[in-house]
């Protein structure tokens, strides 16, 4: 499984994507989107997260034990962005 | 008499001599060691989780603030380190390759790409940091932002800029030194076709190094683009 040897060809490709990627978020920045350019900024940024981690870092190739540190690391995320900006956004609601 | 008799000891094999006596194979220390890593990364995600969390709440207090001070961030040195580093993950993958394949030119190579261009974005952002002291954007008593309305709350976007970045550059610089480890024993024959995890590990940490920055990148230089 770890001896797995991933072909430069999938590299090269995952590269190709990553600066076609970068371009398209600096020509999507300069549009008017209101709300909606954070959110489009944020998603392709989390793409190129993801491709990240699963070819460079190899994670599509790891052991389960593995896969599950890397969902265990975003789903700590999750909480503290969940329950920090639960209270923080929520503060006014009470008058 | 007694003859002694010495424990011959085994025939050197480099790969073997790299293994811990707490593992049962290479196979099993390589998969620990990834293991290792990978908590490690969990650790630092949450670390600068807890300055994401920061950014976002100033954000959403103070848009305005905060699009204005995105505007006085120079795009092309945020968009080409972006490129850089980028560019700097593949060949770290690529030295990974060679590495397994056991070609230790290439390896070494690589490893000498991988540094160079981590020199250069440090290069930029030294470049970028120098023309935001020389504009009076350090946060501070010598401060000055225009409009003036939003100087107080600018100097907040400001501070978690230069900390955000400064942490990640720490970080670059880290990423260098522990190059310069995997260089060395890339060239002292340390590293072997059988015995590649230290590269595999360090990889892992300069990968992630870059994925702090695919998100810095747009929430610090591109989020006020578009008013």
């Amino acid at each position: 499984m770890s001896e797995h040897i991933v072909p430069t060809r999938t590299y090269y490709t995952i590269f190709a994507i990553l600066m076609l990627c970068t371009g398209l978020t600096v020509a999507i920045a300069f549009v008017n989107l209101g709300a909606m350019n954070i959110v489009a900024a944020l998603t392709i940024a989390a793409f190129k997260a993801t491709i990240v981690v699963l070819f460079f870092m190899h994670v599509k190739y790891s052991t389960r034990l593995t896969w599950a540190v890397v969902v265990g690391s975003l789903f700590w995320l999750g909480i503290l962005l969940a329950l920090t900006l639960g209270d923080y956004l929520t503060r006014g609601w009470i008058t | 008499m007694a003859e002694i008799v010495h424990p011959s000891p085994a025939p050197f094999d480099s790969a073997q001599g790299r293994l811990a006596h707490q593992f049962d194979n290479l196979e099993q220390q390589k998969e620990a060691s990834t293991l290792g890593m990978w908590v490690f990364l969990t650790t630092e995600v949450l670390f600068f989780g807890g300055l994401f969390v920061t950014y976002c709440i100033y954000r959403l207090w103070y848009p305005a603030a905060f699009a204005a001070g995105s505007r006085e961030m120079l795009i092309w040195a945020g968009a080409t380190n972006t490129a850089v580093l980028i560019t700097s993950s593949l060949t770290m993958a690529l030295a990974v390759h060679a590495a397994q394949t056991g070609n230790r030119r290439l390896l070494m190579s690589f490893l000498i790409v991988t540094m160079l261009l981590g020199c250069v974005f440090l290069g930029i952002k030294a470049f970028e940091y120098h023309t935001e002291f020389a504009e009076h954007h350090v946060p501070g008593a010598a401060f000055e932002f225009q409009p003036q309305a939003l100087r107080q709350n600018a100097q907040l976007f400001f501070s978690l800029y230069f900390v955000m970045t400064g942490l990640h550059a720490l970080h670059m610089i880290i990423g260098l030194g522990l190059m310069s480890f995997m260089l060395w024993w890339a060239w002292n024959g340390t590293i072997t076709k059988e015995y590649y995890n230290p590269i595999e590990v360090s990889g892992l940490y300069w990968h992630f190094v870059d994925i702090v920055w695919i998100f810095l990148f747009p929430l610090l230089y591109l989020i006020g683009r578009h008013v």
